[in-house]
């Protein structure tokens, strides 16, 4: 049997990956997949802590985030779309008309 | 039966969210039916949905105690912030009907949206476990980011939309992050459980990065230093009405979890999130008032205001007491109450295509109109802290709360923020009244530079919404006992 803490490196590496993406992508759409790579990170620590434990409230918990995350990239590829057409881009540097 | 009765106490408890989500799908099932002449009917529906939610909570009180076997928590915390909410929303959804109005998007599925929002506010008012209380911020979240979009064609929406969306689901994933640790620390979900395992195994480090990454997440959603980055830009991007709403109420409701979060779950490891609430106190206040010093756009310093305002109500919550934990709610309550009068004034001055933002707009406009003129310095002497008003006594009762717990350097530090904070809302004020109104200059300046702008006569329903921002701010100002009352007895629930 694979051991939980192997489990929580893969994790701790996806979420590492997503954050890095999100911090240094200028692309909104890359920078949505990154987010959504955390999520995932988050489900792989949820189910094998649920494994570790033997309860099933980390499973359940995991397929919420999975809804969740569905509807939020839903909305999002609906505001990216929304900008993409009044401004033609999606490059997160070029979101410059709101600052200080 | 015992368990049908069971099961109908169970729906008492979450009546108001069902209640908005009931009147949410009616109003996108009718909105295809209702022509186009008559859409602002379905903003009186969704009033008069708000207001039925708000009548619900009569019944949620008789029937305290957990629902769904602990998912929900019905007590005096959360009747408090269901009420802080569900008025605000009522609010603001009668402050957006003419506005929607006038820039031609009334829709259905924009007041659909606020009752959404609504329901995941409430839901996580009262949540008493870390999946439901996720599920309430992303209810509430989504709706948000597709509300701040609402002005489709205006590419400051898009843009504030689209920033909202990408750091606010990134907040989100953090918060999740944080709840998958503390689950791995402690084997459970449940506010109460994991203060149990806390109390028997200490901090262990996994429980406490597990905190931190929630702080990450919730911070986002409550707009504290270092996390508030992005709230100016958003406030300023967002329709108008769109801004009061995310200013008061989600703001309200991520309190609400943070408290919960905080005091019950993680009441155990009080000594180690101290510090943390400090530091940020400390860099809120400083980082919303000394940025609302430089702003001239009066929409995008509100928004700084309200991160200072954070700050301030991270002084009561850093107290750690009984009376710190109720001056929260009650600086909340004020807070909501004087945000969203603001911003209504700001919506109304804006006009037609929100073209009047600027401070010089505000130029003479206790002559043009000196009923609204009244009615935003009021505000913005509470906002300011000034006595008789609600931001006063809100102020009052967490550097009260703050002193009590030998936090006094927290407090010198709010008190001298506060005093820079004067100098912004004054300017304000004193623009309103003393300064002549400049010509009308900007793009569409042209022949008619000479003829000075007037804003657009006031409509019944803002009248309404100010009447009662305006009165609640007075009355939270002048007899503050009543709901500083309640504000104790929730505070004793939470523990």
């Amino acid at each position: 049997m694979i051991p939980t803490t192997h489990y929580l490196y893969l994790s701790l590496a996806l979420f590492t990956i997503g954050i890095v993406g999100v911090l240094t992508r200028r692309n909104v759409i890359v920078m949505l997949m990154s987010i959504e790579l955390i999520l995932n990170a988050v489900n792989i620590n949820l189910v094998a802590f649920s494994r570790a434990y033997g309860a099933v409230a980390g499973q359940v918990f995991a397929i919420f985030i999975i809804t969740d995350a569905a509807a939020e990239a839903a909305v999002g590829l609906g505001i990216i779309l929304a900008f993409f057409r009044n401004r033609e881009t999606v490059l997160a540097d070029e979101m410059d008309l709101l600052k200080w | 039966m015992p368990l049908r009765a069971d099961m109908m106490a169970d729906l008492c408890r979450i009546a108001p969210e069902l209640i908005l989500c009931v009147f949410g799908i009616l109003l996108v099932a009718l909105e295809p039916f209702v022509p186009s002449s008559s859409k602002r009917a379905l903003g009186w529906l969704a009033f008069s949905g708000s207001l039925v939610a708000i009548a619900s909570l009569w019944i949620v009180a008789r029937h305290p105690g957990p629902a769904y076997g602990g998912l929900i928590q019905v007590d005096n915390f959360s009747l408090f912030f269901h009420g802080i909410i569900l008025g605000s929303v009522a609010v603001v959804i009668l402050g957006s009907i003419n506005y929607l109005c006038e820039e031609r998007l009334q829709r259905g599925e924009y007041y659909a949206l606020v009752l959404f929002a609504a329901a995941g506010m409430g839901v996580l008012a009262g949540a008493g476990e870390l999946i439901t209380s996720f599920l309430g911020l992303e209810m509430s979240s989504i709706s948000t980011y597709i509300l701040a979009a609402f002005r489709r064609d205006a590419r400051k929406s898009n843009e504030s939309a689209l920033k909202y969306f990408i750091l606010g689901s990134f907040a989100t994933a953090f918060f999740l992050y944080g709840i998958a640790m503390t689950y791995g620390a402690t084997g459970t979900t449940r506010f109460t459980g994991i203060a149990q395992a806390l109390s028997i195994s200490g901090p262990t480090l996994l429980a406490v990065l597990g905190l931190g990454m929630m702080l990450v997440g919730l911070g986002f959603k409550v707009v504290i230093a270092p996390f508030q980055i992005y709230a100016p830009d958003v406030y300023e991007g967002a329709p108008t009405p769109v801004t009061a709403l995310l200013a008061s109420a989600p703001k309200v409701a991520a309190f609400a979890l943070m408290l919960r979060i905080f005091y019950v779950a993680f009441g155990p490891v009080q000594h180690i999130w101290f510090w943390a609430i400090w530091i940020s106190a400390v860099l809120t206040m400083c980082a919303g008032n000394f940025a609302a010093l430089l702003q001239t756009n009066v929409k995008r310093m509100l928004a700084y205001s309200s991160i200072a305002h954070a700050g301030y109500i991270l002084v009561a919550f850093a107290a750690s007491t009984e009376l710190g934990i109720a001056a929260v709610l009650f600086y909340l309550a004020a807070y909501a109450l004087m945000k969203i009068g603001a911003f209504t004034v700001i919506t109304h001055v804006g006009g037609r295509g929100e073209r009047h933002l600027e401070l010089s707009d505000y130029a003479g406009l206790a002559k043009k109109q000196p009923a609204i003129a009244a009615c935003f310095t009021l505000f913005l002497l509470s906002l300011l802290g000034l006595p008789a008003t609600g931001g006063f006594m809100g102020k009052f009762y967490a550097f009260q709360a703050g002193l009590d717990s030998r936090i006094i350097w927290l407090v010198v530090i709010a008190a001298l923020n506060s005093i820079v904070g004067a100098y912004y809302y004054l300017r304000v004020i004193l623009t309103m009244y003393f300064r002549e109104p400049a010509g009308e200059s900007g793009p569409d300046a042209g022949l008619g530079s000479e003829i000075e702008w007037m804003p657009q006569p006031v409509a019944a329903s803002i009248w309404v919404v100010l009447i009662i921002a305006a009165l609640g701010t007075l009355y939270l100002g002048i007899f503050p006992s009543r709901v500083m009352e309640f504000a104790l007895r929730s505070a004793a629930s939470l523990r």
